[in-house]
């Protein structure tokens, strides 16, 4: 049929029929899979590329926790991967600094920034809204291309002489600014900074795309309160990072102006080596705000994403709708207006006004309040439901249990009188990774597991999924209950040691066992990624709407071409969670059923629809 | 070449059957792209105060080419709304003068931030190196950026000044030249801003 070629192809043609005279109809593979502007294909990209930067990150997280768990051991069988970073069987300590800042880097940056958002923002955000693509292909394709660059740079920077950036991810100058403060601070921080640059560059390209599609292009019936909340959320996700990363942007280019012109914004009356360096002036709490001024928000950006793909499954998988969609909605919202406005709580002990940090504490405790809304209505979701444990549901069960347990903590740390005693700890480690870091994991394997047959047009193996997921959610609270008690003792981040501290020798078994739960949540990874490839190329083939969901992408054909629909865009008329609705014929009734369809479930106010 | 682009694109890009006005998704990327330069000179500006705030901040004259400057981006805004205006009267020769004219006041306005840099060397405000103070690096920064943002708006500019040529712009395809206007005219408020905070905040 020839109305079936949907439009979006077709000044593609026309801008290269001209080359190409011979060419099939079908895009060259070229177009299809590398230079694609189709956002499905893009999701794909981005989605790999998350997946590869997550195995590196895991892998250098494995690197240093053999060293803060076995410290006495030898790293000589490590040798031929790691070369000179071992000297005579030990790790480098400057690469163990190394090591936990790209760890750093690569997780928040590059795959719970750009494989999370980058993945589901781009894979849903026109399926679930009824459009054919984005706002603009082409600054979709260019925002996946400027993140293969920075990716490239950042990679590249691993092998350098004097290695990767070290200064921590948070890359406080001075010591990112000088040079000759430490080795990681020489070509692996001007990388560092060069790639975070283009990745910036990347985010906003995406971001504006996903902010003007959800505004501009949705479908007949779609009003922004029928948005499914995976929408709401990539939406405000986008418009935080539209608000942040620049800023960030001005803080790095502060920085490399610092380090590679001489001027002194961020630094002043520094001696190295009883030298006093000529630079006056400069002002390094100004980095800080100016870092955390994204960095805050960028917690936001890792986790709002996750929170919108989980109340997504829950409502599907409980069999109900989803509890207090309003809610949510506000929630979302509350929770990214606040943090806009909390970023110096992560500078209580920076020699901060205390009045000031009072503020800052009140404003950190008050998102205890949307994020407690999130809970409750997710429970609530929960509660009597016709649960469907499938991998994704799951994964989502495990995001809404382990962010309540680093959620938890999140309480005490905010307080500006505990911080002073926790800060700088194993306890903020273990706060954050469990309800940043392993809960926007969660979030991501539900989403992939969840969507993965309308990305493929195939099924992920569950038996598989469910070894997969008992590993991870064992492996996670194997690894971040005991990190809070070795954080409340009083060990201190980033260091490469503890042998040389009397105190600490007690709790040598306690970090050999996070350091064995670590490796081995880690290893367990391997099941996803087996799982993941074998079934792209032999998995069950997916029917439609595998999980009988009411979202727009379940109306698509089993592979969505580009452009989507075949045909007309389907009009929305409900919205997305009509699920064991008493009185319609199944337990779920789709948003592009009209009212007139269901008349037997039909609520009073509904009747006017019909 | 791109802005014929952009406008066939709007023509059949964006089909989805519904929307009635095809030109807003490219309206509101721009106003978003024109959000987030506006965060980067917030985060600026701001650093700017914090930064003057904490005292150890070296005060001088800034030179007059700054005003010039001013006047002429305003100037140059005022003949990129004549070409607006002349291009939805389908009125080709003022369009091609009138824009003509904006892209030559944007390359003078250039020069003459060039100028106000060399008159700060002369005054001994460096950028970097041993004798720089944050005010004075600041005063580069704001400059060079907003210049390196002035670059991007000429060769916008440039591209449709082409397409002028090639009776690509007229009053029914007026999207690109409208998008044109609206960057131009925020790079100019945005100096405005600027040279306003740089006077207030010396």
């Amino acid at each position: 049929m020839a109305n079936t070629n949907i439009t979006a192809d077709t000044d593609v043609h026309a801008a290269h029929a001209h080359h190409e005279h011979d060419e099939h109809h079908d895009e060259h593979w070229l177009f299809k899979y590398i230079f694609s502007q189709d956002h499905k294909m893009i999701a794909k990209q981005f989605l790999i590329m998350g997946i590869f930067w997550a195995f590196l990150g895991g892998a250098l997280s494995s690197l240093f926790r053999i060293q803060l768990g076995w410290p006495e051991a030898s790293f000589s069988w490590l040798e031929p991967i790691l070369g000179q970073w071992v000297e005579g069987g030990k790790l480098n300590p400057e690469f163990f600094l190394a090591l936990v800042t790209m760890h750093g880097t690569i997780m928040v940056f590059f795959v719970l920034t750009a494989g999370l958002s980058g993945t589901f923002s781009n894979f849903l955000i026109p399926l679930q809204i009824g459009a054919r693509d984005m706002a603009s292909g082409f600054m979709n394709m260019l925002s996946f291309w400027f993140f293969f660059l920075s990716s490239i740079i950042m990679f590249v920077s691993l092998f350098l002489q004097t290695g990767p950036a070290a200064a921590g991810w948070t890359i406080y100058p001075p010591l990112s600014a000088l040079p000759q403060a430490m080795p990681g601070s020489g070509a692996g921080m001007t990388y560092w900074l060069v790639a975070m640059a283009l990745f910036i560059i990347s985010q906003l390209l995406g971001g504006v795309n996903y902010i003007t599609t959800v505004i501009n292009l949705r479908t007949r019936g779609m009003s922004m309160t029928k948005m499914p909340l995976t929408i709401w959320a990539f939406f405000l996700t986008a418009v935080l990072g539209l608000l942040s990363f620049p800023v960030l942007f001005a803080a790095a280019l502060l920085l490399i102006f610092d380090r590679s012109f001489g001027t002194s914004f961020y630094l002043s009356d520094i001696y190295v080596a009883g030298q006093a360096l000529p630079n006056t002036g400069g002002s390094p709490i100004l980095f800080q705000h100016l870092f955390w001024f994204l960095g805050h928000p960028e917690v936001y950006i890792v986790i709002l994403p996750a929170m919108g793909l989980v109340s997504e499954v829950l409502a599907t998988n409980a069999r109900k709708p989803i509890f207090g969609y309003r809610a949510m909605i506000g929630s979302i919202f509350g929770i990214a207006v606040l943090s806009l406005v909390v970023w110096a709580h992560h500078m209580f002990v920076s020699g901060m006004n205390p009045f000031l940090g009072s503020v800052f504490m009140f404003l950190t405790l008050i998102i205890a309040v949307p994020s407690a809304v999130k809970v409750f209505n997710w429970l609530a979701t929960l509660w009597r439901g016709n649960i469907v444990f499938t991998t994704a549901m799951l994964y989502a069960i495990g995001f809404v249990s382990i962010f309540i347990s680093g959620g938890l903590t999140g309480i005490l740390l905010g307080n500006s009188a505990v911080d002073i005693q926790l800060h700088n700890t194993y306890f903020v480690v273990a706060h954050f990774h469990l309800v940043m870091g392993s809960a926007a994991f969660f979030g991501m394997f539900c989403g992939v597991y969840h969507w993965f047959p309308k990305m493929f047009g195939r099924m992920m193996d569950e038996k598989l999924g469910y070894v997969h997921f008992w590993l991870t959610f064992l492996g996670v609270y194997l690894v971040f209950i005991p990190m809070h008690y070795v954080g409340i003792a009083g060990f201190p981040r980033r260091y490469y040691s503890f042998t040389a501290f009397e105190t600490f020798s007690q709790f040598a078994d306690l970090n050999m066992f996070i350091s064995a739960a670590a490796i081995l949540a880690f290893l367990g990874q391997f099941i996803f990624l087996f799982n993941f490839i074998y079934s792209i190329y032999r998995g069950r083939r997916a029917s439609m709407n595998p999980w009988h969901s009411n979202t727009l992408e379940w109306t698509t054909p089993v592979n969505p071409g580009h452009g989507n629909w075949p045909g007309e865009i389907p009009a929305v008329y409900r919205w997305p969670y009509d699920y064991s609705k008493p009185g319609a014929a199944e337990d779920f009734i789709p948003q592009n059923v009209p009212f007139s369809q269901t008349e037997s479930s039909n609520l009073p106010n509904e009747r006017d629809f019909e | 070449m791109m802005s014929q682009a952009l406008d066939n694109k709007l023509a059949v890009n964006l089909s989805s059957g519904n929307s009635v006005d095809r030109s807003l998704p490219f309206r509101m990327l721009t106003w978003l792209l024109i959000v987030s330069i506006i965060m980067l000179f917030a985060a600026f500006t701001s650093a700017y105060i914090v930064r003057r705030s904490e005292g150890n901040w070296q005060e001088f004259a800034f030179p007059q080419g700054l005003l010039w400057n001013t006047i002429v981006i305003v100037l140059s805004s005022v003949t990129m709304q004549l070409a607006y205006f002349a291009a939805k009267k389908d009125n080709f020769g003022a369009l091609k003068v009138t824009l003509f004219l904006t892209f030559a006041l944007g390359i003078v306005f250039l020069a003459g931030q060039w100028f106000v840099w060399e008159d700060l060397v002369a005054i001994k405000i460096f950028f970097g190196g041993n004798n720089a103070n944050p005010s004075g690096s600041f005063i580069y920064v704001l400059t060079g950026v907003h210049g390196f943002h002035l670059i991007t708006g000429l060769v916008f500019l440039l591209i449709v000044l082409v397409s002028t040529f090639n009776f690509k712009v007229h009053s029914k395809k007026m999207l690109s030249l409208e998008l044109c206007t609206t960057y131009w005219h925020f790079l100019g408020a945005l100096w405005v801003y600027l040279y306003v905070f740089l006077t207030i905040f010396k």
